[in-house]
């Protein structure tokens, strides 16, 4: 096992070494730079804005000396917000995103799972019916036109919880995290029912009902672990997504993330900003796509065997 | 499953409707109204009008890019800096320039050197006193090149500003001297007849030496920043909120009421809205568009509306075809637009429509109307008619023109809009291209491929010039890449001329020429729109749209009503 992580995570530098190399070059090819402004700058000023930031050397010397930057964890200062360097911006935002995701994933898990077990339990009567047409609900619409609507109501109608801001209360989170968890409690409520309703049919659950087992016991004990196979290889991928913050989340309840930072710091040419979160957003990837493997060995026995036998 | 959608959507229509009934006339909004003013002799309200809390919480649009007054551009940094610092000159509540930091200066009779006398009770945030060397060594600062200050510029009209800011002098060449303490003296390469506005913009602000040399670039974090203005800074959480407190050691700090001030930044007009409505916050930095009707009709006691320094309009690439040296064709486009219809249909926010490039409101000087301004759209219409004839297109041959705007709802229905007048007046076939904001920046100034492109322009201080001087042949924003000696000399004049009517003269003649020579189509004069808590006075509507804290305060609340929530945090 031990082997196996560390075979994984080796092989994860190479590809984060062509992440950073396609990254970088593709900034630099967009049209305009980061000091352009409707006040035109004089050239002298441009100049020594270009020599600050070693602008004005070759491009592959300052792809060099960005790898060799960022392999001290440096990852320059930020070409917008002037007074911050990456580091300080990402160190700002990514709690702040990472405490958002995380509670919008517990609670899209603790919702998900459970309804799509039991609409798949209750397979083709109502209360599948319902809970399956929410969820084709929950995905098609839209989370710029859902948060506006929770806004109107529970803000502005009813006055129960604030508006938006961040600020680290429980009562601002509300909103967003729930914002943010509908769609992901559509997606997995909808895989759990699919792999679900597969798992009910397979033979060994068949052996354990013909024993005479409570159906509780059959749902829980057995079926529900490899059911959520599926679920898990989706959640690595959104988990990482989910994480980095949402652009659209974060506009319009104004969340200081990082979400924004991807659209921001592309528009503003901030080309350290956008390595920073890329790279951040890379390795979360790689590191959950890790972990969805370790639990995947974890749940399903037949990949471990497989392991021992190779 | 229906049944719950149509419920949830009956409650939200309810919740919408709530606040539409009686829908032509203006409903009072639920809004907290304030008792009545009440004042002292000196115009200062009583004590027993003021709310307890006197806590602002302010909408800023984007998170400002520096605090850093010698470094900041944009309008969102300003608003907080202005806060923070104070110049030699700042601005009354009518956007009128009184003392700042100095309480008074002499100008030397020809206008070249400008004496400013510091308040002897100026403070740092820390307590050290704001003296005049602190205003010579921030100036320095400002054009040693490798400061890297956007603003930089402001001070050009000061003796050998451009060869220091281009790196030819040391920045101790800089016409400033510091006479003692307390005496600041300024020397102009011409008499600038609109300098002491020129003294309130943060990039003239002096910086606390002190705190620079030993922070470095951190000397703007909170705890860090030392400022000599009526607020220092407490807290700043990157996007999130800037808290300024009253700097006990302002000079007047006994005159400032606003104990503290919140900006909070917005990435959207739409949420910052739903933030005023909420009750979270007392002065929004805009409006969303598209909302304008509803506002005038259900919240017209907090919706400002006020002519801004600044136009919309479009621009010709006149070092191309088809524009190049085909005035007619540039004329005739100009009349073929209605303007009103531009304001009235399309933008819809109270704009004023115009045909001049510099907007009214200054207090000494009168834009020159051409004569066509005062025709009927019909006659405007024909005459355009004509020209384009003249100009050598029909309908059987037209022109094909491509018109080029950043990426914006507005942008683009003003686009639109223009597109179809030019089609139904002359038949021109015009092709719309969008391009993000940077792209378009490069493409304008490098001329390569622009026809008619989206300009607009807000006035960086108080005074004609500042829109003028963007045609000069070499100046960095000339996109249109206008080119007449005539006007370039006029604008030398302008820069050197000491009496006031004959400069006013000079810039009529140079508007007169700009707008003879069609290098623009402008459009409307912008306005500036908020809004703002009814509770909340002490301001007033200027052009320049500067609004200083130190100038409001919050009245009592007549009755109960919705009132903005006190940070959960506190």
């Amino acid at each position: 096992m031990l082997k196996y992580s560390l075979k994984r995570l080796a092989s994860a530098i190479p590809t984060l070494f062509l992440l950073i190399t396609f990254a970088f070059f593709m900034i630099r090819i967009a049209p305009g730079g980061p000091f352009d402004s409707e006040r035109a700058l004089p050239p002298e000023i441009e100049a020594n804005l270009a020599a600050k930031y070693h602008l004005d050397e070759h491009l592959v010397i300052q792809y060099g000396r960005y790898l060799w930057n960022i392999a001290r964890l440096d990852f320059g200062p930020s070409f917008h917000y002037l007074d911050w360097s990456v580091n300080d911006l990402i160190l700002q935002g990514a709690p702040v995103s990472f405490t958002l995701g995380l509670l919008a994933l517990a609670l899209a898990l603790a919702i998900g799972i459970p309804i799509g077990a039991w609409a798949a339990f209750r397979q083709n009567r109502a209360a599948d019916y319902s809970v399956m047409s929410l969820a084709m609900v929950g995905i098609s619409i839209p989370n710029f036109v859902m948060a506006p609507l929770l806004i109107l109501l529970f803000a502005i109608t009813l006055g129960w919880l604030p508006a938006g801001g961040w600020e680290f209360s429980p009562a601002r989170m509300v909103l967003p995290v729930i914002t943010l968890a509908l769609p992901m409690i559509a997606y997995i409520a909808r895989i759990t029912r699919g792999s679900m309703i597969e798992v009910l049919h397979a033979s060994f659950i068949r052996t354990a009902r013909a024993k005479g087992m409570p159906s509780r016991n059959i749902l829980f004990s057995h079926a529900l672990k490899p059911a959520l196979l599926p679920v898990i290889s989706y959640l690595g991928p959104a988990a990482a997504a989910i994480l980095t913050g949402s652009v659209v989340v974060e506009r319009i309840f104004t969340i200081p993330g990082i979400g924004s930072y991807f659209v921001q710091g592309a528009l503003n040419r901030d080309y350290t900003l956008v390595m920073g979160v890329v790279i951040l957003y890379g390795m979360l990837i790689i590191l959950f796509n890790f972990l969805v493997d370790l639990v995947y060995a974890w749940l399903d026995p037949r990949i471990r065997y497989d392991e021992q036998e190779a | 499953m229906r049944g719950w959608l149509v419920s949830v959507l009956l409650v939200l229509l309810v919740a919408c409707n709530g606040d539409r009934q009686g829908s032509e006339e203006p409903a009072p909004s639920r809004l907290a109204q304030p008792v009545a003013l009440e004042t002292d002799e000196h115009g200062r309200p009583l004590p027993r009008v003021l709310a307890e809390t006197q806590v602002l919480y302010r909408g800023n649009a984007e998170e400002p890019q520096t605090l850093d007054p010698h470094l900041a551009e944009g309008v969102p940094s300003a608003n907080i800096l202005r806060d923070l610092f104070e110049g030699l000159t700042t601005t009354a509540p009518g956007g009128r320039i009184v003392g700042g930091a100095a309480v008074h200066w002499d100008i030397s009779r020809d206008g070249l050197t400008y004496t400013f006398y510091l308040d002897p009770d100026g403070r740092w945030s820390n307590g050290d006193p704001v003296t005049a060397q602190d205003f010579v060594w921030s100036w320095r600062r400002v054009v040693d090149p490798q400061t890297g200050a956007a603003y930089g510029r402001m001070l050009a009209p000061v003796v050998n500003a451009g060869e220091v800011f281009a790196g030819r002098l040391p920045p101790e060449e800089l016409g400033v001297t510091a006479l003692n303490p307390t005496t600041f003296q300024v020397r102009l390469d011409d008499p600038t007849s609109y300098f002491l506005g020129l003294l309130t913009h943060p990039t003239t602000f002096p910086v606390h030496r002190e705190s620079l040399e030993v922070h470095g670039s951190a000397h703007v974090r909170p705890g860090n920043l030392v400022s000599n203005g009526a607020y220092q800074l407490t807290d700043w959480q990157v996007r999130s909120r800037i808290e300024l407190t009253k700097n006990p050691h302002f000079r007047i700090a006994d005159q400032v009421i606003i104990e503290r001030v919140v900006f909070y930044p917005f990435e959207d007009e739409n949420t910052e809205f739903n933030r005023f409505r909420a009750g979270d916050l007392h002065w929004t930095y805009q409006v969303p568009s598209g909302q304008f009707r509803w506002l005038e009709r259900n919240m017209s006691d907090a919706l400002m509306v006020a002519p801004w320094f600044g136009t919309y309009f479009f621009s010709f690439n006149l070092t191309r075809e088809p524009f190049r040296d085909n005035l007619e064709l540039r004329r005739a486009l100009n009349l073929a637009i209605d303007r009103e219809i531009m304001t009235e249909r399309v933008s819809r926010f109270g704009e004023i429509p115009t045909f001049n490039l510099i907007p009214p409101g200054l207090p000494d000087y009168e834009p020159p109307e051409p004569d066509y301004a005062s025709w009927t759209q019909e006659e405007r219409e024909a005459e355009a008619r004509r020209l384009y004839l003249q100009a050598g297109y029909s309908e059987s041959e037209p022109l094909t023109v491509e018109l080029r705007y950043n990426t914006s709802e507005n942008h683009r229905k003003i686009a639109v809009a223009m597109a179809a007048m030019w089609k139904d007046v002359l038949g021109v076939r015009t092709r719309m291209v969008n391009e993000e904001f940077r792209v378009f920046l490069q493409n304008r100034a490098q001329r390569r491929v622009t026809q008619v492109f989206r300009a607009g322009w807000i006035g960086d201080y108080q005074d004609a010039f500042t829109f003028l001087e963007l045609f000069h042949s070499e100046h960095g924003r000339n996109d249109a890449g206008y080119d007449n000696p005539r006007y370039d000399r006029l604008l030398e004049q302008i820069a050197s001329e000491r009496i006031p009517s004959r400069r006013r003269n000079l810039m009529v003649e140079a508007e007169r020429i700009l707008l003879a020579d069609q290098v623009v189509l402008p459009v409307f004069i912008y306005v500036s729109k908020r809004l703002v808590d009814p509770r909340l006075k002490g301001w007033e509507e200027n052009i320049m749209d500067q609004h200083l804290t130190r100038h409001m305060f919050l009245l009592r609340e007549r009755s109960a009503g919705v009132s903005p929530r006190e940070d959960a945090s506190e």
